[in-house]
């Protein structure tokens, strides 16, 4: 049979953010994939080097609108560690309380999203009606339902009273009811399981050597958790389980999503019993010395690594995001292949990609002037690039 | 085959639900008590250190000397601040307060640079 190249994306109905796809068909059968990244560069790691280290914290946090808190703990933690501040407990309580309400959210929000994919919009309507319950504690902690702000070097910003304590408590029991329906939906409705089993094969083998993360690899059954295989903040304190599952499918990720949430839950439980008393911060000073440290944090997507390094002065040299997506993009092939042309949303869908996350560099494929230019190369070319246009920007310093 | 259509009382139980949105401009939204609004300025706390300049991310705030004595005046630059209250933080004299007012579209851009005294 002959094949089809069907070019999906950047700009597509299917997607939501910019990113290219090139799906080469035989029938309706995909055959291959390749996957163009660097549609949503915005260049944070660059502009990290120009602020100081309380600035790039809000920067960090703008990575991801869902998995903020993930990415301005990560940074925090490595400035933190060359810094050699030690975080109080309850300030590192209050991290993880956030960190498991945003894994939460991030999940119950991907469950409507995959029940959009496939049709299933009532699953969609009533996930992101309890999602409104998460988004309303965090508001009530941190003072805003996204980018909570609530990381500082040296510990939190916010303190949480025993009113919204008891709060969290109150609003965990409704979640807790709703996601064991979730939980039961999943595994009852034929409709649904249907449309999702054997859809995105990933097998364990395949997980692993493609170093799947998250969700992804534990929805293969590969035991793979940054919160147990590299212990931060208090979690090797308060013990939980991993959810894994051996369908290696997308219901195999629903499946794991939903068990996690109701992990949390109970996580979250453990954590606001067992809030200690204590300060909530540490003062850390503005200089930070020199030195490097890569931090590691199991955002909801799945493991995210960021490195700094310092010179000791207030800005930092280089930061470097690794977002989960990225991770996760390389077993993206593997899952379409051999799949049909109507699973590709579901499929990319499931790996709840994050496109803007990813992008940490901008190389033009198949273009005119396809190379790798250093920063000098590009000044000049920028400099030329001006002058033809008749403005002359060669006298600005570099 | 399990049974299909498990979903629909949950529909039926949903009916009799109040609405969740409210009706905005007649019925205003509740903010959270911990809520990062528009921030105010207190001249008389100010003692001109420029901390907040230092730390705001969005380079949304400007500290200036009015005339000979030590007295300062804030202008903030609403269309860039993100809210994050990181002035609030870094005031050592608490000069800066987060406020509960969020409605601040203006359909003049220039309206959105506010001084306070």
């Amino acid at each position: 049979m002959s094949q089809i190249k069907i070019p999906i994306g950047p700009q597509h109905p299917a997607l939501h953010e910019p990113e290219s796809f090139n799906l080469i068909l035989e029938g309706e059968t995909i055959v291959d994939a390749e996957v163009k990244l660097g549609y949503n560069h915005r260049g944070i790691e660059k502009a990290c080097e120009s602020r100081n280290y309380i600035q790039d914290i809000y920067l960090i946090e703008r990575v991801c609108g869902i998995c903020s808190h993930s990415h301005s703990t990560c940074f925090v933690q490595a400035v933190e560690e060359i810094a050699g501040v030690e975080v109080p407990l309850r300030a590192n309580y209050i991290r993880t309380i956030i960190g498991e309400l945003e894994r939460i959210h991030s999940h119950l929000l991907w469950l409507g999203v995959a029940g959009h994919e496939v049709g299933f919009e009532t699953l969609f309507m009533y996930s992101w009606r309890d999602r409104e319950i998460i988004m309303d504690i965090l508001a009530l902690i941190s003072g805003n339902r996204v980018n909570y702000a609530i990381n500082t070097i040296g510990g939190v910003r916010r303190d949480i009273t025993s009113e919204e304590v008891a709060q969290i408590l109150a609003n965990l029991q409704t979640l807790t009811e709703r996601t064991e329906f979730y939980l039961k939906l999943v595994n009852d409705e034929p409709t649904f399981m249907g449309r999702l089993f054997g859809v995105g094969k990933l097998s364990k083998d395949m997980a692993i050597s493609m170093g799947a993360v998250g969700p992804m690899a534990r929805g293969s059954g590969v035991s793979r958790d940054i919160r147990q295989d590299d212990p931060y903040g208090v979690y090797s304190q308060i013990g939980f389980k991993i959810v894994t599952d051996d369908h290696a499918d997308v219901l195999g990720r629903v499946i794991v999503r939903v068990n996690e949430l109701l992990e949390s839950y109970r996580m979250l439980r453990v954590l606001a019993e067992n809030l200690p008393e204590g300060p909530i911060a540490v003062k850390v000073p503005r200089k930070i010395p020199a030195g490097e440290a890569i931090a590691r944090y199991e955002a909801p997507r799945g493991e995210d690594i960021h490195y700094v390094r310092s010179n000791g002065t207030e800005m930092p040299e280089r930061v470097k995001v690794r977002a989960p997506t990225l991770a996760n993009l390389a077993s993206i092939r593997e899952m379409l292949r051999g799949g049909y042309l109507a699973d590709f949303p579901i499929v990319v869908a499931a790996l709840d990609p994050c496109f803007s996350c990813t992008d940490r560099a901008i190389r033009l494929v198949d273009g005119k002037n396809d190379h790798v230019i250093d920063w000098r190369q590009l000044r000049e070319y920028s400099i030329g690039w001006h002058k033809q246009r008749g403005v002359e920007l060669s006298k600005i310093g570099c | 085959m399990k049974h299909p259509g498990k979903i629909i009382p949950e529909i039926f139980a949903s009916l009799g639900k109040p609405a969740a949105t409210v009706k905005y401009p007649f019925e205003k939204a509740v903010v959270p008590s911990n809520f990062r609004g528009k921030i105010s300025f207190d001249a008389k706390n100010c003692i001109g250190c420029k901390m907040c300049m230092r730390d705001c991310p969005a380079k949304a705030i400007t500290i200036e000397k009015v005339g000979e004595e030590k007295i300062f005046r804030a202008t903030f630059a609403l269309d860039r601040c993100i809210f994050c209250a990181q002035c609030v933080d870094s005031c050592p004299r608490k000069a800066l307060k987060n406020t509960p007012e969020f409605e601040l579209a203006q359909y003049d851009r220039a309206k959105l640079q506010e001084t306070q005294e």
